[in-house]
């Protein structure tokens, strides 16, 4: 079984963004980029699968401009074997980007896509769900645990009120969450070696994609900032100010 | 303009997210409909009916739509979008995890976790784990929206709706129910809950979270925790309160050995008050708290406990 990785390129989690004073956007001058949490955690599954012998290739695909190779290497360091970089400047919204893995599934042809649930900087949790819109393939998002059976996937998803199994046909989809595995780190060797796995570079107008955004974003502003508050000395006093001062208790 | 909003619901009860998703469709003007799809949900559309401002709700009752499998209900919820400028769900797991079909199916962006309508086709919703506010226009002809439901008041009673029974029933086979494994607890749940009192990685078991439910006892509390107190096993994941957890605004969160990591404050610092309890006053929860307490959580707890 094959299976197709999608990866994005993003701000690193670590680092505090900052808007920019014209309002325009998010400062991402000098910021150390990275790739999105729950990709790394994507890319974890497939090699974990293709250890257990469950899959023979692992294909990664990232979209964007030329440094998201950056992350493509990445998941070929941890195990993917090939790589496929579909190259645009525009900043791709997620209907763009599930139709051009829908592209990308038809030629591949994998019995499993796993992606993260959602990217830490656009927060959209949307991209997995798309492509199982257009493809007609189920989808187990959220995932902490995936089994494979015959022809089938189970998936247990964290939802709101605790966990739920599901039993998906393959070919399906996977989108996951923190807990479904903990991400290796690479090493060396398998780093110099990522660098001569064979990578694939595309465009959006190779598969025929209109990539336009549907949203225009007028401006991008700081969230409100907390008043400062104080540092109480004692559990009496902290009893007090809420009964008294903020009356919440 | 008229504006589709999916309902979630449970045994036979609409969930309270439903009613603030139902504000948010307000603020857009024209009609709504209210869509109850699930198995043996009558009940649930009895409420719905009741809800105010809603003009109709929709009633799909069928095996089909039970545990709102996203690939029969996002079939669903297309075939209807007819009509519809706006077709509206909470920012919950459920919605979350068939609205982006719909709205690909339909070939429409969607526009996830709004904060605020600015207009018809405008809105503001958070980016980067909340670090920044984005203001997005869209060009669509159907919005496809999932609303942040701490961001809206919740609806109130008053209304009376027709009910319509629609008789399609979309099978796409693909995906079958297995099994779940929901918490049940006597407390409120944390996304309505007036008081929160979470425990992180400080609490440093499971066991100590008695201490914690002990003090929500007295204060008619949820309990919450923090992704660290997840993953080590202490609590189970339906707690986990943050940017990839539930996103919580209480009037009271009270944050026990958390350390006020950005995607711990993606969920709680729209409380209207923060306490934190923490050892090292370096701890960045201290930034956002309003009253801040440096102690050992040991101590502190079962003084506060007590002193209620
Ligand atoms: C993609 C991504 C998504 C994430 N999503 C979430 C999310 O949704 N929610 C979330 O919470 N985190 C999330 N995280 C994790 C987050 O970055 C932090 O790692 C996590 O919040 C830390 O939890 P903590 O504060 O409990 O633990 P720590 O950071 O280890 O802090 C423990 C605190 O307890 C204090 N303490 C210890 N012992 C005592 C004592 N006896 N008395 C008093 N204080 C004590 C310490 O001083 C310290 O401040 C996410 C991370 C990533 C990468």
């Amino acid at each position: 079984m094959k299976v197709l990785v999608a990866v994005k390129r993003v701000v690193d989690y670590n680092v505090k963004i900052r808007v920019k004073s014209d309002e325009s956007g998010v400062d991402l001058a000098n910021v150390k980029m990275a790739m999105n949490p729950f990709c790394e955690i994507a890319v974890e599954e497939a090699v974990r699968l293709k250890e257990s012998g469950a899959a023979d290739e692992i294909v990664v695909v990232s979209m964007g401009p030329k440094a998201c190779q950056e992350q493509i290497r990445t998941a070929m360091a941890l195990g993917a074997d090939r790589g496929i970089q579909i190259e645009t400047d525009e900043d791709l919204e997620s209907l763009a980007v599930a139709k051009l893995l829908a592209k990308v599934v038809e030629e591949e042809q994998p019995g499993l896509v796993i992606l993260g649930k959602q990217s830490i900087d656009s927060d959209n949790n949307q991209t997995g769900q798309m492509l199982g819109a257009i493809t007609g393939m189920p989808q187990g998002t959220f995932a902490s645990e995936v089994n494979l059976g015959e022809g089938i996937v189970d998936v247990t998803r964290e939802v709101d009120g605790g966990l739920q199994t599901l039993s998906l046909k393959m070919p399906a989809i996977v989108t996951t969450d923190l807990r479904l595995n903990e991400p290796r780190y690479a090493s060396l060797p398998n780093i110099m070696k990522a660098k001569r796995k064979p990578l694939d570079v595309k465009t959006p107008a190779d598969y025929g994609v209109d990539v336009t955004p549907r949203l225009k974003t007028l401006k991008v502003e700081a969230p409100a900032q907390r008043e400062a508050g104080i540092l109480v000395s004692s559990v009496d006093e902290l009893v007090e100010k809420l009964k008294n001062e903020a009356k919440v208790i | 303009m008229a504006t589709l909003v999916i309902a979630e619901h449970e045994n036979g009860a609409l969930k309270g997210a439903t009613l603030n998703t139902v504000t948010a469709a307000q603020q857009l003007g024209g009609d709504i409909d209210l869509l109850v799809a699930g198995s043996d949900c009558g009940a649930a559309a009895e409420a719905a009916a009741q809800v105010a401002g809603v003009n109709k709700v929709l009633l799909a009752d069928a095996d089909c739509y039970n545990h709102q499998l996203a690939e029969n209900l996002a079939q669903l919820v297309t075939e209807l979008s007819s009509g519809y400028s706006h077709i509206l769900a909470p920012a919950t797991t459920t919605g979350k995890n068939f609205m982006p079909r719909v709205a690909a199916a339909l070939d429409v962006a969607q526009i996830s976790d709004i904060v605020s309508v600015e207009g018809a086709d405008t809105f503001k919703r958070p980016i980067y784990a909340g670090n920044a506010i984005a203001t997005v226009q869209s060009s669509d002809a159907v919005k496809v929206i999932t609303v942040r439901t701490t961001a809206f008041d919740a609806a109130g009673e008053g209304g009376s709706a027709s009910v319509e029974a629609l008789s399609a029933a979309h099978d796409a086979g693909v995906s079958s129910f297995v099994k779940e494994e929901l918490a049940v607890s006597d407390r409120p749940e944390l996304t309505s809950a007036k008081v929160i009192i979470s425990g992180g990685r400080g609490m440093a078991n499971g066991e100590n979270f008695e201490m914690l439910e002990k003090v929500a006892d007295k204060l008619g509390a949820a309990v919450g925790a923090s992704r660290a107190a997840v993953d080590a096993g202490y609590v189970p994941n339906d707690m986990q309160v943050g940017q990839t957890g539930k996103i919580v605004a209480p009037e009271l969160y009270i944050a026990v050995g958390i350390s006020g990591a950005i995607q711990h404050l993606a969920g709680m610092k729209d409380s209207k008050y923060i306490v934190a309890i923490n050892k090292d006053e370096e701890a960045p929860i201290f930034q956002v708290a309003d009253y801040g307490l440096v102690a050992d959580l040991f101590d502190a707890v079962p003084e506060l406990e007590q002193k209620l």
